[in-house]
């Protein structure tokens, strides 16, 4: 007879494996430039969700019965010592980690369905789906970690995936261009993350969040760091939260993320990866109650958010920018709700936004339609409301908060003028310095790459 | 006798040596390519087997076949803990640019100065005598020349920095005792060879001639030269054993300031080569930390990038080379709308990249978050300082990548799918990527023990070493120990 906990280790592996395994598979076929047909990418991707998500589920239920709270998978060490550095892969079953596990699942089960109909014929349909089989295995690794280092790989895949998919229409500019800008916010965010983890490292002797967290399950548990150092790691958190979750001052790369097509803005940038920043909140929760100020900060940023996503939402005229920045208004009140020091309200929220979104973006597209249906059932058209920013009285305020909402509060010009634009200024500087520098040691000009201006169409016509 | 009493390592660079002069015969090119090609396997396949040798056969000493000592009378190649990976690592390298090298590029990228560079550099990953590596360091700049030269290129940038290089290298080992046992060397010792190790690694303000180099020379050959990371190895042999806390930090500081202003500059690169120069830089200087903040976790992160960088990097370039042989240098100034035409070559670009940058389930991830940590260990601003590079490389690897794969897409009248051998080169360096990345432990626990007698070495002189180093050395005993 299996006892129950080897029952659940073997669902657990059952759970990361079948998303690790469909992204090998479809991988795999597309490093040796091999296609799959629609119909097999999608029987492929099925067979990698339903198992994950009743293996998922199963697991729910076992621990339901057997009233356990806390189920950890070690998987091994993948660093064993003699180093003193140790980078252990283990997975946790909890009352966080599980829902945002069948989350995951469900939402991107419902997704995969949406898009072999959505993209059909696309010709980006393989890459796709390889992309959202990092996605997945991204969102199941970082929602089952039980150590940071665990967190981090998944987070990162998350953030690869989620930035190739925003240039998904990639023989277009903009969709480009939106797609490096969300890499660049992630990649502060990832590097905020990375240097969390090794702080945590130093200062605990670890990343097992049993270690770090205190042995009690979510969301007990006490962190064994001080004050200081609960404030100085929670910062980095913080800041890792703030660009995946597209907190103040990083929510300028939300609505850029609606390039991408429209499953991918709906699972990724709607409802699944907008919510990791507060997952990540969630599951650091005890080290946010080691210091108040911290606690004050997550709270600050929070609100500051919803006010901003409030105000920019309202003058949207497109529909998916509109659904962005109201998933990020609750995205920030999620977040406030954290810093107060709650835990199952914002958890729950944080399902039912992520489900409503994922629903309103996959309708997004036959919205006129559906307004169609509505008014012809009611007889009459709908009338827009002026809204609370129309009810303002006229005159310089209004004017400013008008401006303010249409240019999404200048946060992403505040970017460009005041972090791209010295950077590269002071980088194209150096390059023109050390040009001359070439050149005077040359005693000729030295760069090739100036003279060298090729036509494509000519250089591949070449015998 | 058994498999491992063949003194492959000298089989090796005599197959080189031999190919290299072999195919110097052969007139028709093709003909001279497939032999070189056939002479580069063979080398590597030796190699190979001189790396197992090292791990499961007897010592050097204890081997049936002792060429070395018959012919000169002692023992002046030998693999060690260090250089077991890095002798079939060069090897690789050289096979799989050569592999990758299409018909049309056949003229320009030599093999028979391929050959007769892997040989000089397994002669200098596997010597440990002063002056005979100072010698091969010397004549490894030679070949180089002769390439830019042949093509008439503009050589004085490179000659420049290499005469002082070589020169350094031999003055500062002039003033070095060899008798002095435990005492430190003078300063007339430690500048120059300080100052020879980063002309050659590209350190800031030394860098230009790599730069300069990647704009003239094929980018094949180009690669081979930087990629094996000599200047390292230089480092790792003879400053790193004697070298007070002061040349290491200093060593330590310009290397931190290069690996940040070069991920920088990668930014801002218009043209594929300097992107890739700057890209390479960084992390060779990232290297160059983690060996210089001489604690054991840093160093044991930094030969784990040593095998790494090498090859995500060659990974990298060997793409961007396939890219030029189909469509001339590329400008990063606007976008070429690749992708339909190589899938496999836009998947390995972003793969290779993000390999160097430490991309989980890489080869690169665990070498990166060793490197961080033992950063953060010896001082957080330096790991605020290494996370900052690896951060913008990362950037400007997905810039490369957009610019060079998406727009609209681009209309040819003839297929530029890549080619098979191409295709071995690159799944063979993806299978590496993803294999190291997914089971690392080998090969960390080999550099581990690389660590430990790097940091033997220096206490052996009575050099300061990290505070609990003892306590490892009593978990991992280097091999021959017992």
């Amino acid at each position: 007879m299996i006892d129950h906990k080897t029952l659940i280790t073997a669902l657990g592996l059952l759970v990361i494996g079948t998303p690790v395994a469909l992204l090998c598979v479809l991988g795999v076929v597309s490093l040796l430039e091999r296609r799959l047909s629609e119909a097999t990418t999608g029987r492929a991707c099925q067979a990698a969700i339903i198992p994950g998500l009743l293996a998922a589920v199963g697991i729910l239920v076992l621990m339901l019965a057997h009233g356990e709270r806390y189920e950890p998978i070690p998987l091994g060490e993948w660093v064993i010592p003699p180093l003193d550095y140790h980078f252990s892969f283990k997975l946790v079953f909890d009352r966080l980690s599980v829902p945002f596990a069948i989350l995951s699942f469900l939402l991107c089960g419902t997704i995969s369905a949406f898009t072999t109909r959505y993209l059909h014929r696309e010709r980006g349909y393989n890459r796709f789906f390889v992309l959202y089989a990092l996605f997945l295995v991204g969102m199941v690794l970082t929602s089952l970690a039980g150590t940071i280092e665990t967190l981090f790989a998944g987070w990162e895949m998350v953030g690869l995936s989620s930035a190739l998919l925003v240039a998904y229409f990639q023989e277009r500019p903009a969709p480009v261009r939106n797609g490096l800008w969300v890499w660049v916010v992630y990649r502060v965010s990832d590097a905020a993350l990375l240097l969390a983890a090794i702080v945590l490292h130093h200062w605990i002797g670890g990343g097992d969040f049993a270690r770090v967290l205190g042995a009690g399950s979510w969301p007990e548990g006490s962190t064994a760091l001080s004050a200081g150092h609960a404030l100085a790691v929670g910062l980095l958190l913080v800041l890792a939260a703030a660009g995946k979750s597209a907190l103040v001052p990083f929510s300028g790369w939300l609505p850029r993320a609606m390039e991408g097509p429209t499953p991918s803005s709906a699972i990724f940038y709607g409802a699944l990866s907008v919510h990791l920043g507060a997952f990540l909140l969630l599951r650091f929760s005890p080290i946010l109650e080691a210091s108040t100020v911290l606690a004050a900060v997550v709270v600050v940023l929070g609100l500051a958010t919803a006010v901003y996503a409030y105000l920019a939402g309202s003058v949207q005229t497109d529909v998916k920018a509109a659904l962005s920045f109201a998933s990020l208004l609750q995205v920030g009140l999620i977040v406030a709700e954290i810093g107060l020091g709650l835990r199952y309200i914002p958890l729950i929220h944080a399902l039912g936004n992520a489900c409503l979104r994922t629903l309103q973006f996959i309708r997004a597209p036959t919205l006129l339609h559906d307004y169609h249906l509505l008014e012809n059932a009611i007889g009459d058209h709908f009338q827009p409301s002026a809204g609370p920013l129309g009810r303002l009285r006229p005159g310089r305020f209004r004017k400013w908060v008008y401006r303010f909402a249409l240019e999404r509060g200048y946060l992403d010009s505040f970017l460009t003028n005041y972090v791209v634009a010295p950077f590269v200024g002071v980088f194209r500087w150096f390059d023109a310095a050390e040009r001359r520098w070439t050149d005077f040691l040359a005693g000729r000009p030295s760069r090739e790459s100036d003279r060298v201006r090729p036509s494509l169409m000519q250089v591949e016509e070449l015998p | 006798m058994t498999l491992w009493d063949i003194p492959w390592l000298e089989i090796a660079i005599a197959v080189a040596l031999l190919g290299a002069v072999g195919i110097g015969l052969f007139r028709q090119p093709a003909r001279a390519f497939g032999w070189g090609l056939g002479f580069t396997s063979a080398t590597l396949a030796c190699a190979i087997l001189a790396a197992l040798g090292y791990e499961l056969g007897p010592d050097t000493a204890g081997k049936l076949w002792n060429v070395q000592t018959h012919l000169l009378g002692r023992q002046v190649f030998a693999i060690d803990e260090l250089s077991a990976p890095l002798i079939p690592l060069v090897a690789l390298l050289h096979f799989l640019t050569a592999l990758a090298t299409g018909r049309t590029k056949m003229r320009r990228f030599s093999l028979y100065w391929s050959l007769a560079s892997v040989a000089i550099r397994l002669a200098i990953f596997s010597c440990k005598e002063p002056w005979l590596l100072i010698g091969l360091l010397a004549v490894e700049t030679v070949p180089p020349y002769v390439e830019l030269h042949n093509r008439h290129q503009p050589t004085r940038v490179y000659v420049l920095h290499m005469a002082l290089y070589v020169g350094m290298l031999v003055l500062g080992w002039a003033f070095v005792d060899p008798t002095s046992g435990h005492r430190t060397p003078t300063t007339w010792a430690t500048v120059p060879l300080l100052a020879a190790v980063l002309i050659r690694c590209g350190t800031v303000p030394a860098h230009c001639w790599v730069t300069d180099w990647f704009e003239h020379a094929s980018f094949g050959n180009g690669l081979l030269f930087v990629t094996p990371l000599v200047g390292v190895y230089a480092a790792v042999r003879l400053v790193l054993p004697i070298a007070p806390d002061w040349v290491l930090t200093s060593i330590g500081t310009f290397s931190l300031v290069t690996a940040v202003y070069a991920a920088g500059m990668a930014v801002v690169q218009k043209d594929a080569r300097r992107f890739f120069a700057y890209l390479f830089l960084s992390h060779s200087s990232l290297v160059l930390v983690g060996l210089e903040l001489h604690t054991a976790t840093s160093l044991t992160g930094a030969l784990a990038l040593w095998i790494s960088v090498p090859l995500s990097l060659a990974g990298f370039g060997l793409t961007l080379r396939a890219l030029e042989a189909r469509f001339g240098r590329l400008a990063l100034a606007d976008y070429h709308g690749l992708y339909d035409h190589a899938p496999a070559l836009a998947v390995c670009f972003v793969l290779t990249g993000l390999a160097s940058v430490g991309f989980p389930g890489t080869l690169g991830f665990v070498a990166t978050d060793l490197l961080v940590a033992g950063a953060v260990e010896a001082n957080r601003y330096v790991g605020l300082a290494v996370v900052v590079a690896t951060a913008i490389n990362g950037i400007s690897i997905v810039r490369a990548y957009f610019l060079l794969f998406t727009g609209a897409r681009h209309h040819s009248t003839v297929s530029l799918q890549i080619g098979l051998r191409e295709r071995l080169a690159i799944l063979t360096l993806a299978a590496v990527i993803l294999g190291g990345g997914l089971f690392p432990q080998m090969g960390l626990l080999s550099r581990s023990i690389a660590a430990i007698e790097l940091l033997e070495q220096r206490e052996s002189r009575g050099l300061p070493t990290p505070p609990d180093f003892l306590a490892r050395t009593a978990d991992v005993s280097p091999r021959g120990a017992n």
